[in-house]
């Protein structure tokens, strides 16, 4: 038995370059249950994170009664994440919607499903009427749904009513992934695959707190650490994370500095020689250019910036320039981070400059953070359009015209999708007047809530919200629709390393809880959308169908589908890489292995950015680059976060993650052990700030900034000076509306975004630390795992999960 | 010779342009992008303008008065509202490609009278102008059909 709240990683299976990772299948059954009482397993796949960890999940009597890693499969062999283990409980949650519910004054009062399609669609008709009535729409979908969901949602938006605005809360988590990957290599798509931790000889960690958001991969690597000819670490986070306490070398930067970090790393690369000069000449455009910008950022001046130690620098540019297989991975420190997409592009460039790329162990993540982000961008639901094609270029957007038989010009394509904080703008000021929400709680999730909450409340905008529980964004809708989650329908979605895995129908939604699917088909129909032949403009009436003709819409571009079938995703096997196609009928480990990237000017996703403005370069003007397959080498100089401290706000906050819970809470926050191991809200310093503040472990603490201030209990660790940190899960919804305090780290975050991505900035909000009371040595309801783990001699009472908790954990 | 003019010229279209940025960045503050993008255009406006600021003084010894008209009045404010925002970039627009073309015309005459200096700041300056451009025709192409067909 094993407590994996005590242990979320569990016990090591150490293994050696090019070895394969050994199984440890991980299972968890509630109530004492053993295997002999499940009537079946149903395959599936993780969506509490983004690794995309294969599981099955045991029903008995109808019911899920626990869940098993799949030994077969490639990503996870056999191992799950602790929110898998225990968040499914989620589904069985008393509060779970079961009707659709309608606004009646200043109640949601419960109704049949014809009453609140009808509301829906009466407002959606009466706002479609008249010349710019797309306009009046907004979408703001989701990481959770699947392909199949995110491809229909996305066809009724371009092409039934021709409205832009459109995008996923995969802007907070992974537009900047997308939008680097663009910027680099010319689309979408990871060039990297899991296996590449069996055979690297280094890993760099950049923002990646990947102990805590995809604890699987941690312990692929971890494993790694633990055997044979170990891959040398480093991390690359203001906070003391497990990976920083794993790491061989921990640059604790400033927050907002990463470009300056990349762009020294990059300096130092070139000066001592450590560079691919024939990988560089064959395969890259803009090396001059690159190293006139660098050139400006010698170590002196990167630690100056970015307050780590020069020697640092040197020796953290050794540990990437000696490496004969290089494997990166990027996520939120730098994606939600100043200067985000050009932070991400410096990794690319290092990577193209040493020519890691491609091969095994030579690798780069540009991480996901929503388990099915990677669908949102594929298939069109969010800031790309479907295929991962290009707005600008009119042959793409004829290629969708002919595929769902309708006029060029009733796709949006004057400009890109209008990115989320913009949609929502246009419902601050009055043009969106309905917004339409799937399985995502801005409410909690967006930056500066106050403005948040004021635009959902609006009595002019119609919000719809689509969920399973009455989430603090419910609780402002009009119409608020009961949907069926993960195991309660079928469908597929892929993981960072393009994984494609089936989430099978394992037990029946509760209620009248219909599939989002369904939901979105039956609006198509009642809305009578219709082609240009006057035939349905979504012939589909079901999941395998609706991704057959996804295929279709994939076929020729980087994500091709064609070779996948539902049939070959359940067939004993577990997960598909795509590419996959005819040619490549096992799929596509990795992309890139040729040195020739997707830049050609018909294929490629976008014409470039201006990386420090987002100006949008022109057809021609890309052309005139000459690109033939070579991949960009992109950078900018550093500037300064849009909000740094002052004398009243004299810290910088960051937001972020425990390992125990997902996004708002949600699901996690209804699941007993995740939510025992992380009750509540905390904000982390520095011992030396909270000396300086007079602030000890437990104590109440006031954290306030421009927009609004919260109430959180102290914990002291290992953060860096003058850096607070507050997880961003903690809502309203559990709190008892007497007795409600601000806990919400979005209350006081910065509404500003990355130029490029649009990715909203959560890493940089000048704050002011104050103590309002005594702790009275109860110690803060932070996780003893982890960032928030306090130091050895601080007799903090460790996080464990007791009896409840028992898996298993084994080689089957 | 008349080169201290155009100089003078670009000098105060740079002044103006960074003055005209700060003006949108707080008149349109609630849209955080124009707010924080304009405020960096107006420091890129400042900082090309005192580079010009030795080079006009070094040309003025040999300057005749200055000609009638040379100074044009491109801003005078800004306005609010979704229309109002796209009134306020075409501004920065045109004002922008005043400063663009006025940088090929002081490069032109760089090369006349063989200043590398001068034309080493052309260089380093005419490109990033001509991104303001690009930057503003951007953002302006995104904003306008919900501004002009769909706001109320």
């Amino acid at each position: 038995m094993v407590d994996r709240i005590a242990d979320p990683w569990g016990e090591r299976t150490p293994y050696g370059p090019g070895q394969e990772w050994p199984v440890r299948v991980d299972r968890y059954l509630a109530d004492g249950r053993g295997d002999a009482d499940v009537d079946r397993w149903v395959q599936s796949a993780s969506v509490l994170h983004s690794n995309g960890d294969a599981m099955d999940i045991g029903v008995a009597d109808g019911r899920i009664v626990g869940v098993r890693g799949r030994a077969v499969d490639r990503i996870n062999r056999g191992r799950l994440d602790p929110k898998d283990l225990y968040g499914w409980q989620a589904n069985h949650s008393p509060d779970r919607l079961t009707r659709p519910l309608v606004r009646d004054g200043d109640r949601l009062v419960e109704t049949d499903w014809d009453t609140a399609m009808g509301r829906v669609v009466a407002r959606s008709r009466e706002l479609l009427d008249g010349p710019g009535g797309w306009g009046h729409f907004g979408f703001y979908t989701s990481g959770q749904l699947f392909l199949e969901e995110y491809y229909t949602l996305g066809l009724i938006g371009k092409a039934g009513l021709g409205t832009p605005h459109m995008d996923g809360n995969t802007r907070l988590c992974t537009a900047t992934a997308a939008a680097a990957m663009k910027a680099s290599f010319g689309t979408d798509g990871q060039p990297g695959s899991y296996t590449d931790v069996d055979h690297c000889d280094a890993i760099a960690l950049w923002g990646h707190n990947v102990a805590e958001t995809q604890t699987v991969l941690w312990m692929r690597m971890l494993d790694r650490r633990r055997g044979p000819n170990p891959p040398a670490m480093l991390a690359v986070d203001p906070r003391a994370t497990p990976v920083a306490r794993e790491a061989d070398l921990h640059l604790a930067v400033r927050n907002g500095t990463n470009m300056a970090l990349v762009n020294g790393l990059l300096r130092e690369i070139v000066r001592r020689g450590w560079y691919d000069r024939d990988y560089v000449d064959a395969h890259t455009l803009g090396f001059d250019e690159l190293c006139r910008v660098i050139d400006g950022y010698p170590p002196r001046r990167v630690a100056e910036i970015c307050d780590v130690p020069a020697a640092d620098v040197e020796r953290a540019a050794e540990l990437l320039g000696s490496s004969q297989r290089l494997l990166s991975t990027v996520l939120q420190g730098f994606y939600q981070s100043n200067q985000a997409t050009a932070a991400a592009c410096g990794v690319n460039n290092l990577h193209l400059i040493r020519g890691m790329i491609g091969r095994p162990g030579a690798g780069i993540y540009q991480m996901n953070g929503q388990p099915t982000a990677q669908n949102t961008r594929e298939t069109g639901a969010d800031g790309d359009l479907p295929g991962l094609r290009n707005w600008d270029n009119t042959k793409h957007i004829e290629e969708l015209a002919r595929l769902w038989n309708v006029d060029v010009d009733m796709i949006p394509h004057w400009a890109p999708p209008t990115h989320a904080m913009q949609i929502f703008r246009y419902a601050e000021q009055g043009s969106i007047k309905l917004l339409w929400i799937t399985a995502t709680n801005p409410a909690v999730s967006l930056p500066d809530l106050a403005r948040i909450r004021r635009m959902l409340a609006r009595p002019d905008l119609f919000v719809v919200v689509q969920d399973l529980f009455r989430t603090e964004t419910a609780e402002l809708a009009d119409v608020v629709l009961p949907a069926a989650t993960w195991a309660e329908k079928t469908g597929t979605f892929t993981s960072v390393d393009r994984t494609v895995h089936i989430s099978d129908k394992a037990v029946d939604p509760p209620g009248e809880a219909r599939t989002d699917l369904d939901i979105f088909l039956d609006y198509a129909r009642r809305m009578d959308f219709r082609d240009r032949d006057g035939q349905p403009l979504i012939p589909w009436t079901g999941p395998e169908e609706a991704f057959e003709a996804w295929k279709e819409c994939s076929r020729g571009r980087p994500c091709d589908y064609t070779g996948i079938t539902y049939e070959r995703l359940r067939g004993g096997g577990s997960g598909i890489q795509w590419p996959c196609t005819e040619e490549h009928p096992d799929g596509t480990e990795r992309l890139y292995t040729d040195g020739t990237f997707n830049t050609d000017p018909d294929y490629c996703e976008t014409y470039g950015n201006d990386l420090a403005t987002g100006a949008e370069f022109t057809e021609s003007e890309y052309r005139a680059k000459e690109p033939r397959g070579r991949a960009f080498l992109l950078t900018v100089d550093y500037q300064p976060s849009p909000e740094v401290p002052d004398d009243d706000r004299p810290m910088l906050l960051t937001t972020g993650r425990t390992v125990y819970q997902f996004h708002t809470r949600t699901k996690t926050g209804r699941a007993p052990q995740l939510n025992q191991a992380a009750p509540d809200v905390w904000v982390e310093l520095n011992p030396d700030d909270a000396a300086r503040l007079d602030i000890a472990e437990g104590d109440l603490v006031a954290v306030s900034s421009a927009r609004g201030a919260i109430q959180a209990r102290a914990r002291l660790c290992g953060i860096r000076p003058g850096v607070v940190f507050v997880p961003f899960h903690y809502g309203y919804f559990d709190q008892d509306p007497g007795d409600r305090t601000p806990r919400a780290a979005n209350e006081l975050t910065i509404t500003a975004w990355d130029p490029v991505s649009k990715q909203p900035l959560f890493k940089v909000a000048a704050v002011a630390v104050a103590k309002l009371a005594d702790g009275r040595g109860v110690p803060a309801p932070a996780p003893t795992v982890g960032g928030s783990a306090p130091p050895a001699d601080a007799h903090v009472p460790p996080t464990v999960g007791g009896p409840a908790a028992e898996a298993t954990s084994g080689k089957e | 010779m008349h080169l201290a003019h155009y100089l003078g010229l670009l000098h105060r279209a740079q002044v103006n342009l960074a003055d005209a940025f700060r003006q949108v960045a707080d008149a349109h503050a609630e849209e955080p992008d124009i707010r924080h993008l304009c405020q960096r255009q107006a420091k890129l406006c400042d900082a090309y303008a005192e580079q010009l600021q030795p080079f006009a003084a070094r040309y003025a010894e040999d300057a005749p008065d200055e000609p009638d008209r040379l100074h044009s009045q491109l801003f005078s404010g800004t306005r609010t509202g979704g229309i109002g925002l796209l009134r306020d970039l075409q501004d920065l627009y045109l004002m922008a490609a005043e400063c663009d073309i006025a940088w090929t015309v002081v490069g032109q005459a760089a090369y006349g009278v063989r200043d590398e200096d001068l034309l080493a700041v052309v260089r380093r300056c005419e490109g990033q102008t001509a991104l303001q451009l690009k930057w503003l025709r951007t953002r302006m192409k995104a904003a306008a059909p919900q501004a002009l067909v769909v706001a109320d």
